[in-house]
């Protein structure tokens, strides 16, 4: 691997968490964002789990998608064919991890099933064959750098926010914005703030 | 008929995915938390994350490992909250099976009660029947009062056969739990949460507001400032705060 292909790497892995957050950019896997985000340590199985599912199913979607799906002009399958692997992907990861590795099942384990039909999940593996039609030199090791950079911004989101939260339960907090109301404002004034990244990362390209 | 082709390529996907789980599910059947299993089954399953879980299923294991109680499940409401307990095996220490008219007044007719104590509620709910406002709710198999909607009548204080609803001030005090005249061996043995008079309290109390009535703590509301030491005291978690 050349030192050219490797800085490319490294842009798209910082890329994928500060610019491209799934969470505060595209604002996908809000429904983790806000359920699990409460706790820290919660928060934090939740992203790994979430990180490994993003780089295993692109894994599997990608030469899928490539090898199957467009040499038999069904391109417009993938969400279909997606959701019906990365389901079958993620439970089958659940069975071997309950397994094989127990101590690793119960931190993950009960978050795994929550992921399965996750919509940052799905549009990970979706957009980055976008990302590969426009550009033909992003192919399978820049799809899995981006989606596992994809992982490590849901991780980094969601730790930001838990720690938010954790501080907002301290906070005297209005009765009509108490629960739902000051975890929305709070999520959009976190995005807000992942505003002031754009543009980073083109200047390390 | 070209369709064909999207529809097997979809279908055959979806049974290679089929196939491979139902294997690996045999293959690599782990361990089995029974428990947690029919836990499980009684959940509603809507997975809502109520209970402060993942889902359902961890609350169920949360359960199964003693971590969580029964009656977290807002949807499920008491009627799940009880067969959970069932489940969990909470009602181990009744003496017999009270299967009677419902309705602790007729209960308590037989030996005091199913249960192992004799001076708990039994859930039955005399005092719910009483209660004109809606006050008075059997949550976990005891009977809780809602101080926003109680009149103070005093109908629920008459309707309970074992004397445990008292009248107390609406203020922030600290309230003892149990009413049990029984020694301290005899609690320990068929409960985790009864008085066994240690005094703990009555030493801890700098407003010298609690006493020993009858082998139990008693709280005088009067004198309570609601400063929670004894709370805190407590080794048998028996007082617990009421808010104003």
């Amino acid at each position: 691997m050349d030192g050219q292909t490797l800085k490319t790497l490294i842009a798209i892995f910082l890329a994928a968490i500060l610019t491209e957050n799934y969470v505060l950019n595209k604002f996908l896997g809000i429904c983790p964002f806000l359920g699990v985000s409460k706790k820290l340590d919660t928060a934090f199985g939740m992203s790994c789990a979430v990180t490994v599912v993003m780089v295993i199913a692109t894994a599997v979607t990608w030469p899928l998608y490539t090898y199957l799906l467009v040499p038999q002009g069904l391109g417009y399958l993938q969400t279909i064919v997606f959701i019906l692997v990365i389901a079958a992907l993620v439970q089958l990861l659940e069975t071997v991890l309950r397994k094989y590795m127990p101590p690793l099942y119960s931190a993950l384990g009960i978050y795994l099933p929550l992921i399965t039909t996750n919509c940052a999940v799905l549009g990970v593996t979706m957009l980055v064959l976008e990302k590969g039609a426009a550009d033909p030199s992003f192919g399978y090791l820049q799809s899995l750098v981006n989606s596992f950079g994809s992982g490590i911004g849901f991780l980094v989101a969601m730790i930001l926010f838990a720690g938010v939260r954790e501080r907002l339960e301290d906070c005297d907090i209005p009765e009509t914005f108490q629960g739902l109301p000051i975890t929305l404002v709070a999520a959009s004034l976190v995005a807000v703030s992942f505003l002031g990244f754009n543009g980073l990362v083109d200047r390390l390209m | 008929m070209e369709f064909i082709t999207p529809i097997l390529i979809v279908g055959i996907i979806g049974l290679l995915a089929g196939i491979i789980l139902a294997v690996a599910s045999i293959v690599m059947a782990g361990p089995k938390d029974e428990k947690a299993e029919a836990l499980e089954e009684i959940l509603p399953g809507a997975n809502c994350g109520a209970c402060g879980y993942s889902g359902c299923s961890g609350y169920a294991a949360a359960m199964s490992q003693g971590e969580a109680q029964p009656g977290l499940c807002s949807p499920g409401g008491p009627a799940v909250a009880k067969k959970c307990a069932e489940v969990l095996g909470a009602g181990e220490t009744d003496k017999l099976v009270y299967d009677g008219i419902e309705g602790c007044s007729a209960a308590i007719l037989l030996a005091g009660g199913s249960s192992s104590c004799l001076f708990g509620c039994m859930g039955l709910g005399d005092c719910v029947k009483a209660c004109d406002y809606g006050a008075v709710e059997v949550c976990n198999g005891v009977a809780k009062i809602d101080p926003a909607l109680c009149k103070a009548c005093g109908k629920c204080v008459a309707a309970c056969p074992k004397g445990l609803i008292s009248l107390a001030p609406v203020k922030k005090q600290a309230v003892v739990r149990c009413h049990n005249c029984d020694k301290g061996k005899a609690v320990m043995d068929v409960c985790k949460v009864g008085c066994i008079s240690c005094t703990k309290c009555v030493k801890t109390c700098p407003q010298g507001a609690i006493a020993m009535e009858n082998g139990c703590a008693a709280v005088d509301p009067q004198k309570c400032t609601g400063c929670g030491l004894c709370v805190e005291s407590c080794p048998r978690h028996v007082i617990t705060m009421l808010e104003a």
